[in-house]
């Protein structure tokens, strides 16, 4: 159980890193980009706008940790 | 994209992790013995090698689209990790890499640990180079099988990744010392640039928008990203120097 919970801890570590808000923040434009799509808008746009918004909230937060 | 474009990508994101592999190996070699690093070196390159050759094959059965939007999602939050660390080094929130004291506190740590010797291999120099090497070096499978898979050309990302270790084993037996005159912390920024661009553009396609002028945008996507870094980089210096 132990070298299992290790082997996720280290993949979570891997892909998602210290600021898991901002992978969900990924993930979630990417499925709205999806659903765009679904709907009839060719959303190419999206992921540029939301990945300028993860990325400055996520700084934000490291630089007001300090 | 072009050949060049994956290449360099590939290149630039392994030289970086090479490098700090060469590090970890110098440390165990210097200090407990060529023999039992270089059997670390060569058991993780064995595994590194098995799990690329499974893995890569595998994945070019998946449908592209699909495998752009899973690699895609990967990608882009493995690439802004890289990139919000790299704008946090370059805006002095964060302590620049520096391969000479990383070197120092692994050779003092090697050199402090018990002797435990196995069929005349040092158990601590072979377990401390296989880890290092296998640590960085998944980093390495990751960036080829995924660049490599979602352009259906993992031979090219390969490629890439293997004139960075020709490259970096070079010059690290040549010199015997940690490649510290190498801009890591440039590169690290550069390749964390790279790797979210790649993000954005594989998941938006994967996700089912298709982006003006296809992959002729590829490049407007990096000046995106780049531009947004390094305004991000001022941005948090002028907060730094205001509360200073």
């Amino acid at each position: 159980m132990r070298h299992i919970r290790a082997f996720g801890r280290f993949w979570w570590d891997f892909v998602v890193g210290d600021d898991p808000r901002a992978a969900a923040g990924a993930v979630l434009a990417i499925g709205v980009t999806a659903l765009l799509v679904k709907t009839g808008v060719d959303a190419w746009w999206l992921m540029p706008a939301a990945i300028a918004a993860v990325l400055s909230l996520s700084l934000r937060r490291a630089a007001d940790r300090g | 994209m072009t050949a060049g474009f994956l290449i360099a990508s590939a290149f630039l994101a392994s030289a970086v992790e090479f490098v700090e592999a060469l590090t970890i190996v110098l440390a165990a070699g210097v200090s407990r013995g060529w023999r039992s690093a270089l059997a670390g070196l060569g058991a993780a390159t064995l595994v590194l090698a098995v799990i690329v050759a499974v893995l890569g094959p595998a994945l070019t059965r998946v449908p592209i689209s699909a495998l752009r939007l899973v690699v895609g999602a990967l990608l882009l939050t493995f690439g802004l990790q890289w990139l919000r660390k790299a704008i946090l080094r370059a805006s002095g929130f964060k302590a620049l890499h520096d391969e000479d004291a990383i070197f120092a506190r692994e050779l003092e740590e090697a050199r402090t640990a018990r002797g435990d010797q196995r069929a005349g291999i040092d158990w601590f120099g072979f377990t401390l180079a296989f880890k290092g090497v296998l640590l960085e070096g998944l980093e390495v499978a990751f960036i080829v099988v995924t660049f490599g898979s979602a352009q259906g050309r993992i031979g090219l990302a390969a490629l890439g990744a293997g004139a960075a270790l020709v490259l970096v084993a070079t010059v690290g037996i040549l010199v015997r010392a940690p490649l510290a005159r190498v801009p890591e912390n440039t590169l690290k920024f550069a390749v964390g640039a790279m790797l979210t661009t790649f993000g954005i553009f594989w998941s938006t396609e994967g996700a089912g928008a298709h982006w003006p002028g296809q992959d002729a945008s590829l490049p407007g996507v990096l000046v995106f990203v780049l531009v947004l870094s390094l305004a991000a980089v001022v941005t948090l210096r002028r907060s730094r120097v205001a509360v200073a």
